[in-house]
């Protein structure tokens, strides 16, 4: 094409004209420097609060793992492929007690169904209009709750056509790392004194409740997390089996209504700024 | 079959693997059709926070492994109060994950 012509080398143009790259406004190498940029941005999330606790759980897990007969490469292989913690503490479970595989498989989905609205929530924020579909669900794997508060917490402030590789960076290192925490502490920590494994358990769950406060921008947020820390606890009393959801669906779609029909007819003004 | 080594895999591959990812797939195909800021998508952010803080909340009030050797009281006590500090402090939340560890191990020492 002209391309050619008016720009033989192609990649150390002088004057990259949108014309000849077109799509791209950057030279290919300032715009794979940018990439590697993000990239390395959402890696040194490793070093954050959230990171940290996490791995203090992994610790955990190990033991856990250890201790109900699971072995070194079963409790990596599932570190990697089921990632999310309490879906792994629920599969443990289940195996040790030599559950039929159709039981495990129905116990951990119906823990799991959360994933859905998790990452829904986030795929608008995340992606452009030329994301792939299969960027997507690939990078949906590294989702788990310290991962979708890191992306609420951190994506606005990252360019929209980074946002992917900034989380990919967050998710693959986060993942790839606990791996590599399993495999190592797997058989070296058998047991805590309890005080430590006490405290080691408190730490995520507190962790979860301060900093999904801190990031829920809007009141629907706000209140949704109010009735889900209330109804999560009664409903496990009342309805054992499906407790999570009903608390879920349930208190999620009653703080919708009250905000919907309530708070935001009482104050317009607020809710508009908000949602900004 | 059951007492192949490479069975274990198998059950982890689908009874885990595939029993999570499926959610997460779908997730990715509802979220591809939101609208930032759309309606739709203030309902499901209610819903995915609801669920994930009656997950959290079960963590303290229902706990797995040596946290359930903890007492009722001290647990929420020590996770209350540290929410009650991390609010006070700012919304900091070094300050909630600091002052609930805290407590919760001078409880359990204390205790024992």
């Amino acid at each position: 094409m002209q391309c050619r012509a008016h720009c033989p080398a192609l990649f150390v143009c002088a004057s990259p004209h949108t014309l000849c790259h077109p799509g791209m406004s950057m030279s290919p190498s300032s715009d794979t420097r940018l990439t590697l940029f993000w990239f390395l941005s959402g890696m040194r999330g490793i070093t954050s609060l959230p990171a940290l606790i996490l791995m203090t759980s992994f610790v955990g897990f190990s033991a856990f793992a250890f201790e109900s007969g699971i072995t070194r490469g079963e409790a990596i292989f599932m570190t990697i492929s089921i990632w999310a913690l309490p879906a792994k503490m629920i599969l443990v479970g289940m195996m040790a007690s030599g559950a039929h595989i159709a039981a495990c498989f129905l116990a951990v989905t119906l823990s799991s169904i959360r994933m859905m609205p998790m990452v829904a929530s986030i795929v608008p924020e995340m992606r452009t209009e030329k994301t792939p579909t299969w960027v997507l669900l690939l990078l949906s794997h590294f989702v788990a709750i310290t991962a979708w508060v890191f992306a609420i917490q951190r994506l606005k402030d990252v360019p929209h056509e980074h946002r992917t590789t900034f989380f990919a960076g967050f998710g693959i290192t986060l993942t790839l790392t606990n791996t590599l925490i399993v495999a190592v502490c797997y058989g070296v920590v058998e047991t805590f004194p309890p005080v430590v494994s006490g405290a080691l358990f408190m730490l995520t769950p507190v962790y979860f409740l301060a900093s999904i406060w801190a990031t829920a921008r809007q009141t629907v947020v706000k209140l949704a997390f109010v009735i889900g820390v209330i109804a999560g606890p009664v409903m496990a009393v009342l309805e054992p089996d499906f407790d999570v959801l009903y608390a879920g669906i349930g208190g999620g779609t009653l703080a919708y209504l009250i905000d919907r029909f309530w708070m935001r007819k009482r104050r317009p003004a607020v809710e508009a700024g908000d949602a900004s | 079959m059951n007492g192949e080594w490479w069975w274990a895999y198998v059950v982890i591959a689908v009874a885990g693997w595939l029993a999570t990812d499926i959610w997460r797939w779908l997730g990715v195909l509802t979220g591809n059709r939101l609208d930032e800021d759309s309606e739709a998508l203030y309902w499901v952010r209610a819903v995915a926070t609801a669920l994930v803080m009656a997950v959290t909340a079960k963590l303290i009030v229902f706990p797995a492994g040596t946290l359930a050797d903890a007492p009722l009281w001290l647990r929420v006590g020590a996770a209350g109060v540290g929410f009650a500090a991390f609010l006070l402090a700012g919304q900091r939340v070094g300050v909630a994950v600091v002052t609930s560890t805290l407590l919760l191990g001078a409880g359990l020492y204390w205790l024992d």
